[in-house]
């Protein structure tokens, strides 16, 4: 049962030495005519702007100036010059202080709520995978969250975090939790705190869902099976749930994972401008616009391509996550 | 090691839909009973009860001396093999063999010796180490079965074991349960199926099942020979019994029974006087049917004619609702269209009330069973 992550394989021509069976060929040039519409779509709204980003990162493009662009090489990325009192100077994104701090930001957020997500998620799924009355509805409910636009959810989260009128600190200071009003999008140390609640309360429907997808696959009887086994419902769920649901719990990691390291909306719309939350996309949007820096705002979000494209064949490899839907 | 079992008056409800209706049931320490019985009569929820997997809504059920309606499945002594195996599918055969004893906190050469014993007597020793989606069918059961026996019950429980499996593998495994329950003599056995080849082969008492309400216990061949009611008599036996309805025409012993259409009909069942020309139904089974040339039990035309190699089925039409089975030999020629008359022996006829239920048999049919 060897891993087949597709089951169109699409063998180039002439690779083969056997000859094909008339049958095969047909049914593969019938495959490869359905995958076209899909490729030239992917190669205009990904492909294309992929390969423009990367071109700009090495040109000293600006935004009105960007067909004039020259060739600067890795200049964007780290440049020294040695002066005459042979002190050397550095430049370029590398060297950038404010890019480091956007890179921890980024990794500290997608880390932590990734982390309290998945936890979460679990949870919820495994509530919502036990029998009760009215279960239908819960998950429905459930679901809200994660169905309103961010920028909606921000906005609004943004007014129940506010310092002076917001709810959040009217009941925490009513049940006595806090002697003073918090301004928890504004000040340095709660903004990050700030971010992270609303993404976990936004996204660990979606979680949530994925692992309760996964939970459902466990046929009923193996818990029948320990059950008989006398095994304890704590050292069911370490011994034989979790093992089970590994395959999907990984494939939802990775989703959130990816989707947490490019994280912009929320961020852009709830703390703008804190430094204690600037990741990586809000920074080179920054550049790209605000700062007219086009070319060293293209560098970063290659950067930041290049950093999720390298995480996610990490993950992939270590975790040896498969997408076929795991070992049964 | 072994317990047998006592059920009183057990009740199975689903909210207001009741699915037992007040089973009695007394197993003995060591036998092997079969519940068998047709699809939702609730011969399954009832192995389910036993095993703790379900709740008991009313009644008490006892293993060994002591009522268990309320231990959890692992305190009952028992263990179970599921239809569908139920094996963990990220462990090894080793290890979900292991697996509750390890939990148990038994030592790791108890462990070993236990697996390792089992693992013998079903010959998977050589696929302990692989994962249950390398094995077959086949094997995967004997797993299933190889972790109920490393478990020691005093009962084991089997649901439906066999249904998964393709027919040759079903007959090669049946056989292999029947050599378990002798190396294992003194463990009781409960056998769910719906097959009643399976019932037949490997029961010591099968329990006839239908609507949450048993029909008869007995031994296979009283249930063969002395079906207690109509539905017992058409659930056993293969093809099923041909049913006749009739009335009753003389009372005594035997009775003499008018089928709806045909000549009068001796069985050698005891009637009251009461029932004379009251409703019944006459039962006989297609191999006690045999063609004669005098004047018989039914005559009629062949319409169907089914060659099974050692047999032959044949379908008459003699103006009854239904056709009459009649099993001869598979050498006999006989051509569709054919007028055939056939007769059985009084004391193979089976007679019922208007209720489905059995008219005693004489004495001499009891001796025959």
């Amino acid at each position: 049962m060897a891993s087949t992550q597709s089951t169109i394989r699409i063998v180039p021509a002439g690779h083969t030495k056997r000859a094909k069976s008339d049958l095969m060929r047909q049914r593969l040039r019938a495959a490869g005519w359905f995958l076209v519409p899909m490729l030239i779509a992917l190669a205009i709204v990904a492909g294309w702007p992929l390969l423009r980003t990367i071109y700009f990162s090495f040109t000293n493009a600006s935004l009105t100036n960007l067909y004039g662009a020259e060739w600067v090489g890795f200049k964007n990325y780290l440049n020294w010059t040695v002066l005459k009192s042979g002190r050397v100077i550095w430049s370029g994104l590398l060297s950038d202080p404010a890019w480091w701090n956007a890179v921890w930001n980024t990794v500290r957020f997608s880390i932590i709520s990734v982390t309290l997500e998945t936890i979460l998620g679990t949870v919820v799924a495994l509530v919502l995978n036990a029998e009760f009355k009215g279960r239908g509805l819960v998950r429905a409910a459930i679901l809200i969250p994660w169905a309103i636009p961010t920028i909606v959810s921000a906005r609004m989260w943004g007014w129940m975090l506010n310092d002076q009128f917001g709810i959040i600190n009217d009941v925490l200071l009513t049940f006595g939790l806090i002697d003073h009003k918090i301004a928890w999008t504004a000040s340095s140390d709660t903004a990050m705190i700030a971010v992270l609640i609303v993404d976990v309360w936004k996204t660990t429907p979606f979680m949530a869902l994925l692992i309760l997808a996964g939970l459902q696959m466990i046929p009923r009887d193996i818990y029948e099976a320990a059950a008989l086994d006398g095994v304890h419902p704590v050292k069911t769920f370490w011994k034989v749930t979790l093992p089970l649901v590994r395959p999907a719990l990984m494939v939802a990691v990775i989703f959130r994972l990816l989707d947490a390291m490019r994280i912009f909306d929320l961020i852009y719309v709830l703390t703008p401008n804190s430094s204690q939350t600037k990741t990586i996309s809000v920074l080179a949007r920054e550049n790209l616009i605000d700062f007219d820096k086009f070319a060293y705002g293209s560098a970063q979000s290659t950067m930041l391509f290049l950093i999720i494209a390298l995480m996610t064949i990490l993950y992939i490899w270590l975790g040896k996550v498969r997408f076929d839907g795991g070992d049964r | 090691m072994s317990a047998g079992l006592k059920l009183k008056q057990v009740k199975k409800a689903y909210g207001s839909v009741q699915v037992l209706h007040g089973i009695d049931l007394d197993i003995k320490s060591g036998e092997f009973v079969v519940f068998v019985g047709p699809s939702g009569c609730g011969k399954s929820t009832l192995l389910r009860l036993i095993a703790g997997l379900e709740d008991i809504t009313e009644g008490t059920l006892e293993i060994g001396d002591a009522v268990v309606n309320t231990l959890p499945p692992s305190k009952r002594g028992i263990a179970m093999v599921f239809q569908s195996y139920a094996l963990y599918p990220h462990m090894t055969v080793y290890e979900n063999m292991a697996f509750g004893l390890k939990l148990a906190k038994a030592s790791q050469g108890e462990q070993d010796r236990r697996v390792r014993e089992a693992a013998e007597m079903l010959q998977i020793t050589p696929y302990l180490d692989r994962l249950p989606k390398q094995l077959s069918g086949g094997q995967r059961q004997r797993v299933a079965i190889g972790r109920a026996i490393v478990r020691d019950p005093k009962v084991f429980l089997f649901d439906e074991p066999l249904s998964n499996l393709d027919a040759a593998l079903r007959v090669a495994t049946r056989l292999e349960i029947a050599k378990l329950h002798e190396r294992m003599a003194d463990t009781t056995m409960i056998y769910v199926t719906h097959d009643q080849v399976e019932a037949m082969t490997l029961a010591d008492r099968i329990v006839v099942l239908n609507y949450g309400v048993v029909e008869q216990i007995g031994t296979p061949m009283e249930l063969y020979h002395t079906p207690e009611n109509l539905f017992v008599a058409r659930f056993i036996g293969s093809p099923a019994m041909n049913i006749v309805s009739a009335t009753i025409a003389s009372t005594g012993a035997p009775a003499t029974v008018q089928p709806d259409t045909g000549n009068p009909v001796v069985v050698n069942a005891e009637v009251a006087a009461t029932y004379l020309d009251a409703k019944a139904t006459f039962g006989v089974r297609p191999e006690d049917l045999t063609p004669t040339d005098g004047p018989g039990l039914f005559t009629g035309t062949v319409s169907i004619v089914e060659k099974l190699g050692e047999v032959t089925l044949v379908y008459l039409d003699t103006g009854l609702p239904e056709p009459i089975t009649v099993k001869i030999d598979g050498d006999v020629e006989i051509a569709k269209g054919a007028t055939l008359t056939v007769t059985a022996p009084a004391d193979r006829l089976h007679l019922f009330d208007d209720n489905g239920a059995a008219f005693p048999r004489m004495r001499l049919s009891n001796a025959a069973a």
